[in-house]
């Protein structure tokens, strides 16, 4: 059945709709997903991939020890340009973040039954790059040491935390969405955890599966809880993840500096996350399928899907952007209007302009059926699109913090080189944490995707 | 005298089915024979199964609603208390409890309650982790989690008759039926 996946796919290019390919099996799907974790040879894939981002991890820890030895100098911030790259990056992170909540959450609430051979990995990914977020607004602290002073806890300073500053909201919100998140995803697992438990050869495998399975045995009445539960979750993961882009959307808009102080920012971050979140699961899915031959669970129908999806944020994201031009200029505020202009033709506009490039005019190529169809132009389009996300926040923290309403106190900010290992480093560890993953935990919910085929199989 | 040789303490007796029709057919005519203690296992959730079996809807929707209740005063406790009592800060005669401003850590908190306590109360209803259950002895059970469906009459059923239960499994379209040590 694998063999003939590729073939199969290309008959049903334009013609036949799958979600999944027909011809499977309960024991197939064990087989095909369970088969990638519990070989004990990795593809060669694997171990380069592991092996790259393995040494960006080592450039992870280099410039994190710098950072903390000579402190936030070495990067390029300055007056008047206190949030660098290091901001970007986490605004960016966290929005890759969200389509995993997005896929897991919001379309299991829908009953999109095709997110079931994505969502695993998509909640993984989420998981990741939260986390990999979390490192820059600690390490941009200056003094990253004291970071527990986020957190109201009885001290002998008498000192609490401002609890009406959206950075405040900030820190609630992000580690309600990664604890809530890592839940769910647990949740999830359970099931299939067990499922590697009892297909294990070694008995290694076995006791730590056993361990993490809990001793899941598919009764019934578990079944019924677990469905409940999972439901539940995915009831308060969606509003959750909607407020948790909307809170950072308010780190800016609670300011007064032009450029940030709009209402349109926490839907319209909120859709660029979803955006830019699509990107990266197509970015990481496609190679993904081609190394580990998963074309029978992740058809050219989901990544059509997808990039419906991504289309669909795309065109929202980007009516932002007009949406913002033409407030500056009707709000006839002179700071306002400036801003506006230093944007598009002041020195940063070369950001500015290859943003519109990759946000609003590459996805436009997705309204063709023959493109979205088409893994390796969506690739491409997936890694612009990442790249057009990061020039969004990169336009909105720098171009509006370098002139504001004073010229005295106007300048120009270059990230160092230090700013750029930072965020290599980042990109390690989130695509290190991936890898490994990928080799400890079924990246496909076996369980959901035997439902989908049963529910398939009594159809006809 | 032949001492008869001493039986290992039963569970319950447990049938294999091929499909989930099958156990579903099977649960019903165990519940109509009037078994009330039994189980069923399969790899994937079989709808309408528990419901079949006498199962009552679980409870854990209100301890979610508990939990975010819970989250919600939690979250505002801890503004209000820092905010008005161990450290008030006059700000131009501003009202100390600001409700409208203390929303997005409260609704964090909320959610957070709410999924923490269906988290634990989902694993601690199932008495997880539980590695150990005497169903595992039944043969073949290591296929319950990939495409075998099983129905187990325990042996705590007040009904329960090592031989009738036997026949009565065999009778349905079990593919096996099996005795389970506990």
């Amino acid at each position: 059945m694998a063999t003939d996946a590729s073939k199969y796919q290309e008959d049903a290019l334009g013609q036949v709709d799958v979600m999944l390919a027909p011809g499977q099996t309960f024991e197939s799907i064990d087989r095909d997903i369970t088969d990638i974790v519990l070989t004990n040879k990795a593809p060669k894939a694997w171990w380069i991939g592991l092996g790259i981002s393995g040494a960006l991890m080592g450039v992870l820890m280099l410039s994190v020890v710098m950072l903390l030895f000579f402190g936030v100098g070495i990067w390029g911030i300055n007056s008047p340009v206190g949030w660098g790259i290091a901001i970007v990056n986490m605004v960016w992170w966290i929005g890759i973040g969200h389509a995993g909540t997005l896929i897991s959450a919001i379309l299991f609430l829908f009953r999109q039954d095709w997110r079931t051979s994505i969502n695993r990995f998509a909640e993984a990914m989420t998981l990741f790059a939260v986390s990999a977020a979390g490192l820059f607004p600690v390490l941009h602290l200056g003094r990253p040491w004291m970071v527990y002073w986020f957190f109201p806890y009885p001290n002998t300073l008498g000192m609490y935390p401002q609890f009406r500053s959206p950075l405040m909201w900030d820190v609630f919100a992000i580690s309600a969405y990664a604890t809530i998140s890592a839940l769910f995803w647990y949740i999830g697992m359970v099931p299939d955890l067990a499922t590697m438990r009892d297909r294990a050869k070694l008995k290694i495998q076995k006791i730590i599966y056993g361990i993490f399975a809990m001793g899941w045995r598919g009764s019934a009445t578990h079944w019924h809880r677990y469905e409940v539960a999972y439901l539940l979750f995915a009831g308060l993961a969606t509003p959750l993840v909607v407020s948790v882009h909307s809170i950072v959307a308010l780190d800016f808009a609670a300011s007064v500096i032009p450029g940030w102080h709009t209402t349109i920012f926490p839907p319209y971050f909120v859709a660029g996350a979803v955006f830019s979140g699509f990107a990266m699961v197509l970015t990481l899915t496609i190679p993904l399928r081609k190394i580990y031959h998963l074309e029978n669970f992740i058809t050219l129908r989901h990544i059509d899907n997808m990039s419906k999806i991504m289309l669909a944020n795309g065109l929202i994201v980007f009516y932002g952007y007009l949406n913002e031009v033409f407030f500056f200029f009707y709000s006839a505020h002179e700071f306002e209007m400036y801003m506006i202009w230093n944007r598009m033709t002041g020195p940063y506009a070369w950001s500015f302009w290859a943003l519109i490039f990759c946000n609003g005019i590459v996805p436009q190529l997705l309204w063709m059926r023959r493109i979205r169809r088409n893994t390796i132009a969506i690739f491409f389009i997936a890694i612009v699109i990442n790249i057009g996300m990061w020039l969004e926040r990169f336009v909105i923290v720098v171009t509006s913090l370098h002139r504001d309403f004073l010229p005295s106190s106007w300048g120009m900010y270059t990230p160092t080189g230090w700013d750029w290992a930072l965020y290599a480093g980042s990109a390690g560890f989130f695509l290190f944490a991936m890898f490994l993953f990928l080799r400890w935990v079924p990246m496909i919910s076996i369980f959901e995707v035997k439902e989908v085929v049963h529910k398939m199989e009594h159809k006809h | 005298m032949n001492q008869a040789p001493t039986q290992p303490e039963l569970f319950g007796i447990a049938a294999e089915y091929a499909d989930d029709t099958a156990l579903l057919e099977a649960a019903r005519q165990a519940r109509a024979a009037g078994y009330t203690a039994m189980e069923a296992y399969s790899p994937i959730p079989v709808h309408g199964l528990y419901e079949v079996m006498g199962g009552k809807r679980t409870i854990l929707p209100l301890i979610t609603l508990a939990g975010g209740i819970l989250g919600l005063l939690a979250g505002y406790w801890l503004q209000i208390w820092v905010s008005a009592i161990e450290y008030p800060i006059n700000v131009g005669g501003r009202p100390y409890i600001t409700w409208g401003a203390f929303f997005p850590i409260g609704f964090a908190c909320t959610i957070l309650g709410a999924g923490l306590s269906t988290f634990v109360a989902m694993f601690a209803m199932n008495n997880f982790p539980e590695p150990y259950h005497p169903i595992f002895n039944t043969p073949n059970f290591e296929e319950a989690t990939r495409d075998r469906y099983f129905l187990c009459i325990e042996a705590t059923d007040p009904k329960f008759d090592r031989k009738a239960v036997h026949e009565f499994l065999s009778g349905t379209q079990a593919a096996a039926v099996s005795e389970v040590k506990t």
